[in-house]
């Protein structure tokens, strides 16, 4: 049996990579992505003082630290029952939709745009972030860059420190707004949204008028039919801070809501002896395997997840382009992986509007950013989504606030069934009779960066190729083929 | 091309959040990619281990490698990196400390599969599976690396010749240290690239300590609304600024939240931890009589361990939980 190696390819939490097995006729038997590392940040939790979690948790990823630091604190909102006041409450969640927004954004110009802007036939060294920058212009990059630098100065001087913020407590956060910030605030929220309204006119014209891309985000390769998982406003609108949990099956039907410790009740997680990471899914439905379609008990989180979970957007220019998508698209709950990265810019269109609401509303300027009227801890749940899906922090503590168990469910791993599945499909549509289509880097590249998965190349990646090098193997450990993207 | 000098990055047990600590040094990364080639970054670039292998001894001038060690193939990695560069840097905290994965050596890895692969409230494993270096799934061959009982810090695997600090390090940091390295003016070897000095001597809070600083209370962050403006030590909060080293810009005392250590101690320090006991040994203001009352004040610091050992356990002295 041959085996044909990827690696490294990922970070999700630390390397990954991809083994794929062929049978006696060369086809595809299975293909595995694994994850070779283990921190076990849920195990040295417990002995840690409840309130020091918003300090430890970020280090889970320090692409996304402001999902766990806010997951964090708000599981300590309800481990002490306690409400912020509303001015603290609003600075949170103007803070989150910043670093929504950049975080977005820098995925879809540095990573995930590349393949759409530029081209996926294009010659490959011209798919990065120069070859964005050789499309939409000098300027263009320039502001993007200069946005950037702005919202991560302001969400610095708010947070503490961009990569790993420690500004949020039970109750609220450390430190009230000065005027000074507030008028950057209200000045960066409007170039955020110029911004994000420029990203969506240049994906109409760059990738939605064009029928070939169509064609792609609409092919078999990228169809994958799961559950879907997302929070939600009181209205049913797509929301990053807080909400409630609801679950849409295949065909799009509501099958369950949920917040604080009801998230047991509908997610489990699955162990596989090949990888450290562990498979969540639907409890009710029960571990039924890597399977999708009518069976399956696998739900994918992120920015396609929550627009298949929800019944539109919060912010008025967002929903416009929710009602497109869904229209293009052909009707909801959306299967097509690729429409990930439609989804991502529609959602840093919301992020941008709700920095401008929030940065301008007058409560935002009160001193009163804590309530300090804290009850004994005992047991608590915080939720947010993070950009790559919902994120879940379970603490029980005993009377004095120390941890005695944590749980995570990081966005992240909810996704890695779906992942490995795609790459499956990927590789069984690419690899026939034992001939490799050299197209299969490329194809393996795009499933994977529609998911985003949490690594520091997923948004920041120089000069903005995703690596990969496939090497194909005889039994007895001959080279027979060697296939590089670069 | 050819005369520029090579350098190589890599990630153990870490976050990714020092990948962007590179990045963020902004407009100034092309200056850094314009002075040498990078012939090594998982994260950004197509270089396989065999690439780094097929080099000779001391190829590169120097290797960046940031995060804990955990797995055999991160100690692989590392060796075989020392072996080709003339110049190791930790980069960050995990690399330089042991960092916060580091407070993993509390508990042993049997204990921590335990409770994340079976007792975990979301787990559902009836069979007891648990991540193995070798399995078989339908005739197919997996493997892991291995998964070590301990995180050990990178001088604990490989001599390291300098150490660039911080969770994650600040663009300024690492500006200077690639600045002294391209222009040749390191410090001698086994430095420490930021200021040698405390905390509190660069804090924007100092002047607000007085002469003689005594505490008859300690407070939990969450217990009271702490007074951005004033040393928090003053106030009974535990700040770790009088036994960490300075340079990283005071970023969370200015957020409004207590210094937790993360540029690890001064030179002269042997254990971070034992000099911020003894810095509170000097500012808890008890006499020998008060013994119940001081212990009652030191169940306001109810973790010692992961507190004064937040960013450096597996460098400690203890390196760890001790199985007696």
């Amino acid at each position: 049996m041959e085996r044909i190696s990827i690696n490294p390819i990922t970070r999700l939490e630390g390397h990954g990579n991809i083994e794929i097995f062929l049978d006696e006729a060369g086809n595809v038997s299975r293909a595995y992505l694994q994850i070779p590392e283990l921190r076990g940040f849920e195990k040295f939790a417990q002995g840690r003082p409840a309130e020091e979690m918003p300090r430890i948790t970020p280090r889970i990823c320090g692409v996304c630290p402001t999902a766990h630091h806010m997951a964090s604190v708000k599981c300590l909102d309800a481990l002490f029952q306690v409400q912020p006041p509303p001015a603290a409450r609003k600075i949170r969640e103007l803070f989150y939709n910043m670093f929504m927004f950049e975080d977005h954004l820098l995925h879809f110009y540095y990573l995930g745009g590349p393949d759409f802007i530029v081209g996926p036939k294009a010659p490959k060294a011209e798919r990065n972030i120069l070859g964005v920058i050789g499309k939409v212009g000098l300027e263009i990059a320039r502001d993007l860059i200069s946005t950037r630098k702005a919202v991560r100065e302001l969400m610095t001087e708010i947070g503490g420190k961009v990569i790993h913020p420690v500004f949020g407590l039970p109750g609220g956060i450390s430190k009230p707004l000065s005027p000074e910030i507030i008028a950057r605030l209200k000045e960066v929220g409007k170039k955020a949204l110029d911004f994000a309204r420029f990203t969506l006119k240049a994906f109409h014209e760059i990738v939605l008028s064009n029928p070939q891309y169509l064609e792609l985000i609409t092919s078999p390769a990228y169809f994958l039919k799961t559950n879907y998982m997302g929070l939600v406003d009181e209205k049913n609108r797509v929301s990053f801070y807080d909400g409630e949990v609801r679950i849409v099956d295949v065909d799009g039907k509501e099958m369950g809501r949920f917040s604080g410790l009801d998230y047991l009740e509908y997610i489990a997680e699955h162990v596989e002896p090949w990888t450290y990471i562990k498979f969540p899914y639907l409890r009710k439905l029960g571990w039924k395997g890597f399977v999708d379609g009518e069976e399956t008990s696998i739900y994918r989180v992120a920015p396609l997840a929550r627009l298949n979970a929800a019944d539109g957007m919060k912010t008025p220019l967002a929903q416009e382009e929710y009602e497109r998508f869904f229209e293009t698209l052909g009707g909801k709950p959306v299967h097509h992986t690729l429409a990930y990265h439609w989804a991502r810019v529609i959602e840093a269109l919301q992020a941008a509007e709700r920095m401008v609401e929030l940065s301008s509303d007058e409560e935002i300027s009160s001193p009163d950013v804590r309530n300090l009227s804290l009850k004994t801890p005992r047991e608590g749940v915080g939720i947010v989504e993070a950009p790559r899906g919902t994120l879940i922090h379970h603490y029980k503590t005993d009377e004095r606030g120390i941890i005695q168990e944590a749980n995570l469910i990081v966005a992240t791993v909810a996704n890695a069934a779906s992942m490995n599945m795609n790459i499956d499909r990927v590789a069984k549509a690419t690899i026939k009779e034992g001939r490799v289509d050299e197209d299969i880097l490329n194809l393996v590249e795009m499933a994977f960066r529609a998911y985003d998965p949490c690594f520091a190349c997923a948004t920041h990646s120089l000069p903005g190729g995703f690596p990969i090098k496939i090497k194909i193997f005889t039994r007895r450990g001959k080279k027979i083929k060697e296939l590089s993207n670069l | 091309m050819a005369d520029k000098p090579w350098v190589a990055f890599y990630w153990c047990a870490s976050c990714g959040g020092c990948e962007e600590a590179v990045v963020d040094i902004a407009e100034k990364i092309l200056d850094v990619v314009e002075a040498v080639n990078i012939g090594f970054w998982p994260v950004a670039l197509d270089f396989k281990r065999e690439d780094v292998e097929s080099r000779p001894d001391g190829f590169f001038v120097a290797s960046f490698v940031n995060g804990a060690v955990r797995t055999s193939e991160q100690e692989e990695m590392v060796k075989l990196l020392r072996k080709k560069s003339r110049l190791i840097f930790a980069f960050g905290s995990c690399s330089h400390l042991g960092g916060i994965p580091g407070l993993a050596n509390l508990y042993s890895r049997e204990e921590i599969f335990d409770y994340v692969y079976r007792k975990s409230p979301s787990t559902e494993n009836p069979g007891e599976t648990l991540p193995a270096e070798n399995s078989r799934e339908n005739g197919n061959e997996l493997h892991l690396p291995e998964f070590y009982d301990r995180v050990y810090s990178l001088d604990q695997v490989i001599p390291v010749d300098y150490y660039i600090p911080g969770c994650a390090p600040p663009p300024d940091i690492v500006m200077n240290a690639l600045e002294a390295l391209l222009e040749g003016k390191l410090p001698d070897k086994g430095a420490v690239l930021s200021p040698n000095k405390a905390l509190c001597s660069t804090c924007p809070l100092n002047e607000t300590k007085p002469e003689k600083l005594l505490i008859r209370e300690l407070k939990r962050p969450h217990e009271f609304q702490a007074d951005p403006e004033k040393c928090f030590l003053t106030q009974g909060l535990l700040c770790m600024g009088p036994a960490t080293r300075t340079g990283c810009g005071e970023r969370c005392i200015r957020a409004g939240m207590p210094c937790r250590g993360c540029f690890g101690p001064l030179d002269n320090a042997l254990d971070q931890g034992l000099s911020m006991l003894s810095a509170l040994a000097s500012i808890l203001d008890f006499t020998p009589q008060e013994k119940e009352e001081l212990e009652r004040v030191l169940g306001a610091c109810p973790d010692p361990a992961g507190t004064l050992y937040r960013f450096s356990l597996p460098s400690s002295i203890l390196k760890g939980k001790r199985r007696l």
